[in-house]
């Protein structure tokens, strides 16, 4: 299963490389990744589609992991990465930044102001999160998740305010933003979000013998001499930085990170040495293709990624929960 | 030395106390028996011993040294408990979750995977295997768990050194799979293995115990053999039951009739 994956990414990122407002067959694909050929073609595929396929793949592979490290965390297959609050502390530091009138102006390394106020949103959304649910008993899922939950709602109402007083152009900028996509997807950018996101796909999976012993519950993890707490503390951290970094890059892609895991799970069982890096590379793939065919459904007018994803996603989805039994999954 | 020896450990994890002045030494390859009514105390000295919260005072040593000075994984080498509930519900199959409890070990795979065979057939569980756990009946996860912890501390010959913790184990097992379990006690009990268990049902308690430790609202009522124990007075006072005490017909304990 992991071999297949491992095998499909390639060839969606070439067809993904080829497929957009101009059509370029995969043996010319090739020729141009391969620098022979140095038409317009070459242009197009290296210039414009090679990073931001590139980035829809390492942002794919990051919230699909990161969702699978949050289900095993949470003991709940229904768990998102969302869930500790990351998305909409980060959408509300975007809103605030543009109702502030920052949005023309540049960071550094060619990130907007924007996607540094979103990273610092998400994560103080998280650090919130976390001293909510923390006690001198340690810190308890269970109202870690309520404090998400709560926290994205305060959040949502912060942003809600903020859109209601805020004038018609700021409005549709920061709806463009929450809609999210790729088309930003610049070198500086890529590199960005390589090092970063690239650390959190190398981090997750050395907690996959923890999160496996934590599905039998938190007690009888730590009666099995795992590090509980820290161990809780360092996956948050890893998921709240690949998220935070994802939804400041890209916006909100919703459901890679809920369903993916789901599905790769369903197939091949829940020990998190293989589902970590199968859910990493079918959220690749995932995010990859539904870039894909936002770029040409319509093209040239491209479609938000996140529509595709459900789209695609969904009825796959179902399909597989009405079969669940098979799988053993009871919730 | 004693494996396990608590002095006056009082322990209040949620501000009440739960548990008062208990005294209590355990040798190894000793086998104790909680018992006691509802809310005595027996699941919260089990949960002390595994370490879920701390005494606030008294003494409590593990093999010579302070529970909460040994490293986590060291001690996870050594001693081993079964809750109550499990709240697995993940699909992993039977062997897997077995394979579980070999965590604080690097034994390798192949050793690992010999022991699991060795509980899954200790426990009767082999058949179940490959099965998932999340399709089992109670009886058949309970049986997953134990196997569970039994992999934990497995040794095929010296199992010294080492502490069992096992809530209401019979909880949800057929009468052959009780007597299996007490045959499994005895057996790793030979070895070295020192265990502690709360069983409700006095006469299990007594054909698999050395000694009961009788806990009422906290503190420790009566210990010692189960013919001294186990006497109608106790029952009259602690579960205010009329009981006869006869002596069993296998002529090695006591066995307790309701009334």
């Amino acid at each position: 299963m992991l071999l297949l994956l491992a095998a499909s990414l390639p060839l969606a990122m070439l067809l993904a490389l080829g497929s957009g407002a101009v059509k370029i067959a995969p043996g010319d694909t090739v020729a141009a990744l391969l620098g022979v050929d140095r038409g317009q073609a070459s242009l197009i595929v290296q210039q414009i589609r090679l990073p931001r396929v590139l980035l829809a793949g390492i942002i794919g592979a990051t919230l699909a992991m990161s969702g699978a490290a949050m289900q095993g965390l949470f003991r709940n297959p229904l768990a998102d990465p969302s869930l500790i609050g990351v998305t909409a502390g980060a959408s509300l530091g975007a809103s605030l930044l543009i109702v502030a009138g920052g949005s023309s102006l540049t960071g550094f390394m060619g990130l907007s102001l924007v996607s540094l106020a979103a990273f610092v949103g998400g994560v103080l959304a998280v650090l919130l999160v976390y001293r909510l649910a923390s006690s001198d008993n340690g810190t308890s899922v269970a109202t870690m998740l309520l404090a998400g939950i709560a926290i994205t709602a305060l959040a949502g109402a912060a942003g809600s305010l903020l859109e209601f007083f805020t004038d018609n152009e700021r409005l549709r900028q920061i709806s463009l933003w929450k809609m999210g996509g790729l088309d930003g997807a610049t070198l500086p950018r890529l590199l960005l979000a390589t090092v970063v996101a690239g650390s959190v796909l190398l981090a997750l999976p050395r907690y996959a013998l923890p999160l496996n012993t934590l599905l039998l519950g938190e007690s009888e993890a730590r009666h099995l001499g795992i590090a509980v707490n820290r161990t809780k503390l360092a996956l948050i951290t890893w998921v709240a930085i690949g998220v935070g970094t994802s939804v400041a890059l890209v916006g909100t892609i919703a459901f890679v990170g809920l369903v993916v895991p789901h599905i790769v799970r369903l197939l091949i069982g829940p020990d998190h040495r293989t589902l970590l890096p199968a859910s990493a590379l079918g959220g690749a793939i995932l995010l990859v293709c539904a870039d894909a065919l936002s770029r040409t459904l319509l093209a040239p007018t491209e479609l938000p990624v996140g529509i595709i994803t459900a789209l695609i996603g969904v009825p796959f989805f179902i399909s597989l929960l009405r079969q669940r039994h098979h799988y053993g999954m009871q919730t | 030395m004693s494996l396990l020896a608590l002095q006056s450990v009082d322990a209040a994890p949620w501000g009440d106390p739960v548990l008062t002045d208990i005294n209590l030494r355990l040798e190894p390859g000793e086998v104790i028996g909680l018992i006691g009514p509802n809310g005595a105390g027996k699941s919260s000295l089990l949960r002390l011993l595994a370490g879920d919260f701390a005494a606030t005072s008294g003494s409590l040593r593990f093999a010579g040294r302070a529970l909460d000075s040994w490293p986590r994984q060291q001690l996870a080498q050594r001693r081993a408990f079964l809750p109550q509930l499990s709240l697995l519900n993940f699909p992993y199959t039977v062997e897997e979750v077995v394979l579980l409890g070999r965590t604080p070990h690097s034994t390798g795979l192949r050793a690992d995977q010999d022991i699991v065979r060795q509980v899954l057939r200790a426990t009767d569980t082999l058949s179940l295997r490959n099965r998932l756990y999340t399709q089992l009946s109670g009886g058949e996860r309970q049986r997953v768990q134990l196997a569970r912890v039994l992999a934990q501390l497995w040794h095929s010959t010296d199992m010294s050194g080492t502490l069992l913790l096992l809530d209401e184990p019979t909880a949800a097992l057929d009468l052959a799979h009780q007597q299996q379990l007490v045959t499994v006690i005895a057996d790793i009990a030979a070895r070295g293995c020192a265990v502690m268990l709360v069983v409700h049902d006095v006469n299990l308690a007594a054909s698999v115990s050395d000694r009961l430790l009788v806990l009422d609202a906290g503190q420790a009522v009566a210990s010692g053999s189960p013919e001294a124990v186990l006497t109608p007075a106790l029952f009259r006072e602690l579960f205010h039951a009329e009981v006869l005490v006869q002596p069993h017909p296998n002529g090695r304990q006591p066995l307790v009739i309701g009334l």
